[in-house]
């Protein structure tokens, strides 16, 4: 029986299971944007101290459950997506197992809605993190637990796939770069929850009395494994995009499958090191411990990410060059299509992700300045920089090309999609510059009042702290404007949006079923055959130019950024 | 994959070719670093502080 | 269009990488080297380094030893807390719980002091304002840094680790006198 279709847009192959897998993951993903994006305005007006929206309790619940539907639920369903397409799609292969993909779908499902229960019913405003000895209801630990293994299901299940394929024969050569970066992402996962495994169920079985104490530094050290390696699958996962969006777009080549292979190899190696980050100034851990983990082992994992800062723009550019945006450094760039959300997402993604969220993550990891840093409103916007403008947009506009590919749906209200980049990008990034300001000053995160209201004691922020919360604020809230924007066209296209292709009924395709069976009239897909080898070209110059320019602005901005930090820590009380 | 029949160069795969073309050995690489340098060591770290005079 | 297909080359290792790469990557590769070095240098030339010293200890255990500190040194009291005056070199306790910092320390400018750190209770997060430095407090351990205030003035201790209901409320002083 026939079970493939291919898409005669994007020249792309999708097997039924697969194809459904993909659209309930992405789509639930997305629901969980949706209550994360909801609760940030919840965040962002109480922490704007003059409007100052919710009651302290209210604000603790809403800032957890916005923690865990963004950083976990909304980026680790989408990442399932992801891992099958780069598996099933990209290698033209039938998935393996799809009955298990699909336990670990709905293990996941239980999990996130367990977890949202147990956090809205009041009594589990313990933050993402969960810290012990404050405990919250078992529920929120088993939540966490279930939703952790059908993750770790659907990646096996992806293994799986890349075993199928190579047996089947479905490609010819390596595996290509795209699905190499999900296999980076995929290796990063399987750690991540085992760490969260190793501490959450013994935390879990505390909970309900089984276990007596869990040591709270011991905590902090594994979950981390989980807290930070879970963004770290993110980094993965939308450089792989972007480096996806670059071959659909531009028709890019990586201008070396050795650099930039290597580069994941190194993230594969070092990245998840950098857990330490949360712990640089926690009682008792060596200085040796602490400068190996926190630099990757010399910032190895840098140099990777400094690496896919060049080859990603750099094979845009030699790809435009080729089409003949030749002019000075940046035609080639000016003539990029900016109209086109996939293209806007992906390149201010990469400037945000790059510029402001990698620079302030290493100085933010540097074993003495996170002295200044630490539990500061810096933090949040350093991640926000990483896994808002970073993931969360690479993820908003590889949705802009999968709903037409994936959905076979044309998309709802183009011109706010069109718009759509730039308002959630903007709105984000004046958050979180201003953030960056705030914690500079001081001012905490995870608080619910500036002033300090009640305290027995008075202490006083600098007003100009003020003014930066309140423009971060609002920043903020065209963030969730932008966010609105992206659900509005999003789930407006999968409901409204023009068929592409007959689809099985409108309910049906809302919850994952394939489109009409006369649409699957392949059998077998072509074996995936080796790019096309290029002519020998001599270049007497550097081939992208531009890009290097902007490399080394890059790096001008890091390095002075750095060395400025080193001067505030020196200004600071010495101690030893 | 790397078959070596159809390989018109006739060359040898680099180790390091043959380390990236390899997902299973990758995983456990990939696990094992940081379960031994971060995991391991830091939960060293832990135990040895001594306990208040 | 090959991100996503296979590499123009079965044995894509052996490809020549351009020169404009290898100028970066060697540039990057350099500083991260610096970057790297930064940290151990600053143990040895700079004057911010987090000490390691710490011991297992319990609430009542470490309960017991400020309450000694604040026997033996205690000077006056403000907002209900005591102030407490130790001295220079000696081994100074603070401790955090839901939700105050205890006590209230006066210090000396440029002299150093070994402070105690622990918590009570819940983790908590002692963040030194305005001058901001910032650790994470744990229960059970007690953590020991030698601080020499440079600065004098009146500092402010508050909390910027999530302790409940009241976290907002936890501010605990520093005064450092000439």
């Amino acid at each position: 029986m026939a079970e493939f279709r291919v898409c005669p847009d994007s020249g792309f192959y999708f097997h039924k299971s697969a194809e459904s897998l993909m659209k309930v993951n992405a789509v639930v993903g997305i629901v969980a944007l949706l209550v994360a994006g909801l609760l940030a305005l919840g965040v962002v007006l109480t922490r704007w101290q003059e409007v100052h929206w919710l009651p302290a309790d209210t604000f603790y619940m809403v800032l957890t459950a916005h923690g865990i539907n963004a950083l976990i639920f909304w980026i680790i369903f989408f990442e399932m997506a992801v891992l099958h397409f780069a598996s099933s799609t990209l290698l033209r292969c039938r998935i393996a197992t799809p009955k298990w993909a699909w336990a670990g779908f709905f293990l996941m499902l239980i999990g996130a809605v367990m977890n949202n229960v147990a956090v809205f019913s009041g009594a589990s405003s313990v933050m993402m993190t969960s810290y012990v000895p404050m405990q919250a209801e078992p529920h929120f630990y088993l939540g966490i637990i279930l939703f952790a293994v059908g993750a770790l299901i659907q990646v096996f299940v992806f293994f799986g796939t890349l075993v199928v394929a190579q047996q089947e024969k479905t490609y010819d050569g390596s595996v290509p770069l795209v699905t190499f970066g999900a296999i980076t992402a995929a290796i990063i996962a399987v750690f991540t929850i085992a760490s969260g495994a190793i501490i959450l169920i013994p935390t879990f079985l505390w909970s309900i009395g089984y276990v007596s104490h869990i040591d709270a530094e011991m905590y902090r050290v594994i979950w981390w494994g989980l807290g930070h390696s879970s963004q770290q699958i993110n980094v993965a996962a939308h450089i792989s995009i972007w480096y996806l969006v670059a071959g659909v777009l531009f028709g890019a080549r990586p201008m070396s499958e050795k650099v930039s292979r290597f580069a994941f190899l190194l993230y594969i190696f070092f990245l998840q090191l950098a857990s330490a980050h949360h712990i640089l100034v926690d009682p008792g851990i060596s200085t040796e411990w602490k400068i190996f983990n926190t630099s990757y082992a010399m910032y190895l994992a840098v140099l990777a990410s400094m690496i896919h800062g060049l080859t990603i723009p750099g094979a845009i550019e030699v790809a435009q060059r080729g089409k003949g945006y030749t002019k000075g450094l940046f035609e080639w760039l000016r003539k990029a299509p900016w109209g086109n959300p996939v293209w806007s997402g992906v390149a201010i993604s990469v400037v945000t992700f790059g510029f402001i969220g990698g620079i302030t993550g290493v100085v933010m990891g540097t074993e003495q300045i996170n002295l200044i840093i630490h539990n500061t409103i810096y933090v949040p916007a350093h991640f926000h920089a990483t896994v808002v403008t970073g993931t969360t947009l690479t993820f908003m506009a590889i949705t802009y090309l999968l709903i037409p590919v994936l959905f076979r749906r044309q998309l709802f209200l183009p011109w706010v999609a069109k718009m759509q980049p730039y308002v959630f990008g903007g709105g984000m990034t004046i958050l979180i510059l201003f953030m960056l300001g705030a914690g500079t000053m001081g001012v905490s995160r995870r608080h619910w009042d500036m002033d300090f209201a009640g305290a027995a004691m008075a202490f006083e922020y600098p007003a100009i702290a003020y003014t930066l919360m309140a423009v971060g604020a609002i920043g903020g809230v065209l963030g969730v404007v932008g966010g609105g924007m992206f659900l509005a066209v999003a789930v407006g296209s999968l409901l409204f949006g023009k068929k592409l292709e007959p689809s099985a009924g409108i309910l049906e395709s809302f919850a994952g079923k394939p489109l009409a069976a006369s649409v699957y009239n392949i059998d077998k897909p072509e074996v995936l055959a080796m790019a096309p080898k290029l002519k020998e070209e001599h270049h007497k110059g550097f081939e992208a130019p531009g890009t290097f320019i902007l490399a080394m602005l890059l790096l001008v901005t890091f390095v002075v950024y750095y060395f400025i930090n080193w001067k505030y820590l020196a200004s600071v009380w010495p101690l030893g | 994959m790397s078959d070596q029949k159809n390989n018109d160069e006739e060359e040898r795969i680099s180790g390091w070719q043959s380390l990236i073309d390899n997902p299973f050995l990758l995983l456990f690489i990939g696990v094992a670093m940081p379960t031994v340098f971060y995991i391991v060591w830091g939960i060293m770290e832990i135990v040895n502080v001594p306990v208040a005079p | 269009m090959t991100s996503f297909m296979p590499p123009a080359d079965r044995n894509w290792w052996k490809v020549p990488v351009g020169r404009q790469e290898l100028i970066w990557i060697a540039i990057a590769l350099v500083w991260c080297i610096i970057m790297f070095l930064m940290m151990p240098l600053w143990h040895v030339y700079g004057k911010q380094n987090l000490s390691t010293e710490a011991y297992q200890t319990t609430p009542a255990k470490f309960g017991a030893k400020v309450e000694e500190m604040i026997g033996k040194y205690k000077v006056g009291e403000e907002a209900g807390l005591p102030i407490v005056a130790p001295p220079v070199g000696s081994d100074v306790y603070m401790l955090g719980r839901l939700w105050q910092w205890y006590p209230i320390l006066k210090l000396k400018k440029n002299k150093e002091y070994r402070l105690h750190l622990s918590s009570m209770d819940w983790q908590h997060g002692w963040s030194l304002q305005p001058d901001n430095i910032n650790l994470q407090i744990v229960p059970g351990y007690d953590m020991v840094l030698k601080i020499t205030p440079d600065k004098s003035g009146e500092y402010s201790v508050i909390c910027n680790e999530y302790c409940g209901i009241g976290h907002h409320t936890m501010v605990g002083k520093i005064y450092v006198e000439e």
